[in-house]
């Protein structure tokens, strides 16, 4: 974590408003190179509508985003074409084969040498033998890695993972938390990474944000937050918050 | 624009072609059935009517360009409906691609697939029925641009409408060629409709192409003015229709539907 530097991601006064429904609340925070933040919440804390909101796919009621430095509503080309994402949800087309799948993306980021960037991902991601497969008819753990394998694409500096090990074995789910650390460490990426795989969390994560009713309810680091309120793991603090604050139908 | 981003929307549909007989064969079978059956029709309405000798170039040529227009429609709503039915919106949309960059994507993949139907329905009318392009002569080339440009015009709108009420609106796609039809005086001159359907007529870009096309073939001048108020015409239906996708689109970022698209699939 290099707070010194300026964050890669940097969420500020970020609010979503349907009709009556505060979905996220005046959120802020920042995500820094080199730096895996974890994003916590029952299901319907706000995560995936914040995360919809940085990447541009969902407009906010107020507040902004700056990718990179970029605004995300004021200058989107700029603020995404460093930014990337895999989510559980958005599966790439499953009737397009795993080559054609990351080449056609490789486009849309105008990826240089794209052939060689995409044989390298392949073999970095164990896919080469699945290269002429269609997405379909993969593994939900092999998916993952083809989502992950797009989501390196364009060499990212900001990296959002929406649950993305959620479904697939222990195993698997393993290698990607590799794939993701090897990331921050040798690309100083930054991630924001949702999930309600507590373990993993604390495994992955330098700093966690608790998430409640479109709020950060707390955030520090994930090792020493538990005792800090009292608890003497991640999952009871968790399942703590969730009581309290009554969320999560 | 970006012109790697619209190569990329116009790949994916090639591969797509390529590996999807089911996908690909529909794109000349139908136009095809279309031809020969109409094409006996025509020679048999040409075996009892003392002007026989014009059914082929009036009806068969009518045929020919009605069924170009429905393709260019339906190739382009088609490539929208790829990203409908893998629910790959997000997946596009939260890259740096315009939106009108995946607009100009949709037409230009949509043109090369309904030059592919147009010329195989060339090809049949020719060899089968002796469909001679002489009886138009050059004048088929601007024909055959207002309806290009007018079904563009009708795939982006129908795209829109998709967008907006979601999938299950794709059945209010189809049918818009069928209510349109009547009113485009595909078979029959303008002058046999009722007033308030002239009215629509005049507002419509085929009506005046396929007036044109029967004037020529009944030996009258080319309708130089029709033309133009049909090119214009055609060209103001698909900035309007792009207007429509956009404000759309708009309007989807705001609700969060764009990314429902894709939420949808997991609930």
């Amino acid at each position: 974590m290099t707070e010194a530097s300026a964050p890669a991601l940097h969420v500020k006064h970020l609010t979503k408003r349907y009709g009556a429904l505060l979905a996220v609340d005046d959120l802020s925070f920042a995500v820094y190179p080199g730096e895996i933040v974890g994003l916590l919440g029952l299901n319907g804390a706000g995560k995936s509508t914040t995360i919809n909101m940085i990447l541009g796919v969902l407009e906010p009621t107020s507040g902004s985003v700056s990718l990179n430095g970029f605004d995300v509503a004021k200058q989107r080309q700029q603020a995404l074409a460093k930014t990337n994402f895999a989510a559980v949800y958005a599966p790439l087309p499953g009737n397009l084969t795993v080559r054609q799948n990351l080449r056609i993306f490789g486009l849309i980021y105008n990826v240089a040498a794209l052939e060689r960037r995409v044989d390298d991902l392949l073999e970095q991601y164990e896919l080469t033998k699945f290269a002429g497969t269609r997405c379909g008819l993969l593994s939900s753990g092999e998916q993952s890695r083809v989502s992950l394998a797009k989501a390196m694409l364009n060499a990212p500096r900001v990296l959002l993972l929406d649950e993305p090990t959620a479904s697939i074995d222990p195993s698997t789910a393993q290698g990607i938390r590799a794939y993701i650390r090897d990331f921050t460490a040798r690309q100083q990426g930054a991630v924001l990474w949702t999930s309600h795989n507590m373990y993993e969390v604390e495994e992955v994560c330098d700093r966690i944000m608790l998430m409640s009713q479109g709020k950060i309810l707390m955030q520090g680091d994930p090792k020493t937050l538990p005792q800090a309120h009292g608890f003497a793991t991640l999952e009871a603090l968790f399942v703590d918050v969730a009581r309290e604050t009554g969320a999560g139908s | 624009m970006n012109l790697s981003r619209i190569y990329a929307i116009v790949l994916r549909q090639f591969y797509l072609l390529k590996g999807s007989p089911t996908r690909l064969l529909p794109l000349f079978v139908w136009v095809m059935i279309d031809i020969v059956l109409w094409g006996f029709f025509t020679l048999y309405l040409g075996s009892v009517s003392p002007q026989g000798d014009r059914f082929v170039p009036a009806l068969l040529g009518a045929v020919l360009l009605w069924d170009f227009l429905t393709r260019v429609m339906q190739g382009v709503t088609m490539v929208f409906f790829e990203d409908v039915w893998s629910r790959n919106f997000l997946n596009f949309f939260a890259t740096p691609m315009r939106v009108t960059e995946y607009i100009a994507g949709l037409v230009i993949t949509g043109i090369a697939t309904s030059l592919i139907g147009l010329v195989a329905m060339l090809l049949l009318a020719w060899l089968a029925f002796g469909l001679s392009f002489a009886a138009y002569g050059a004048v088929l080339i601007p024909f055959i641009m207002v309806l290009f440009v007018f079904g563009m015009a009708l795939g982006v709108l129908g795209s829109a409408f998709v967008l907006r009420l979601g999938p299950s609106a794709e059945w209010l796609i189809w049918p818009i060629p069928a209510i349109l039809a009547p009113f485009v005086c595909v078979f029959y001159p303008l002058s046999v409709l009722p007033v308030w359907m002239q009215a629509i007529a005049h507002l419509l870009p085929p009506s005046y192409i396929f007036e044109s096309m029967r004037g020529i073939v009944n030996g009258g001048p080319v309708p130089w003015l029709g033309l133009l108020a049909a090119s214009l015409l055609s060209l103001a239906y698909l900035a309007a229709s792009i207007w429509v996708f956009l404000r759309v689109y708009r309007t989807a970022v705001r609700s969060g539907l764009i990314a429902r698209y894709s939420a949808e699939a997991v609930n």
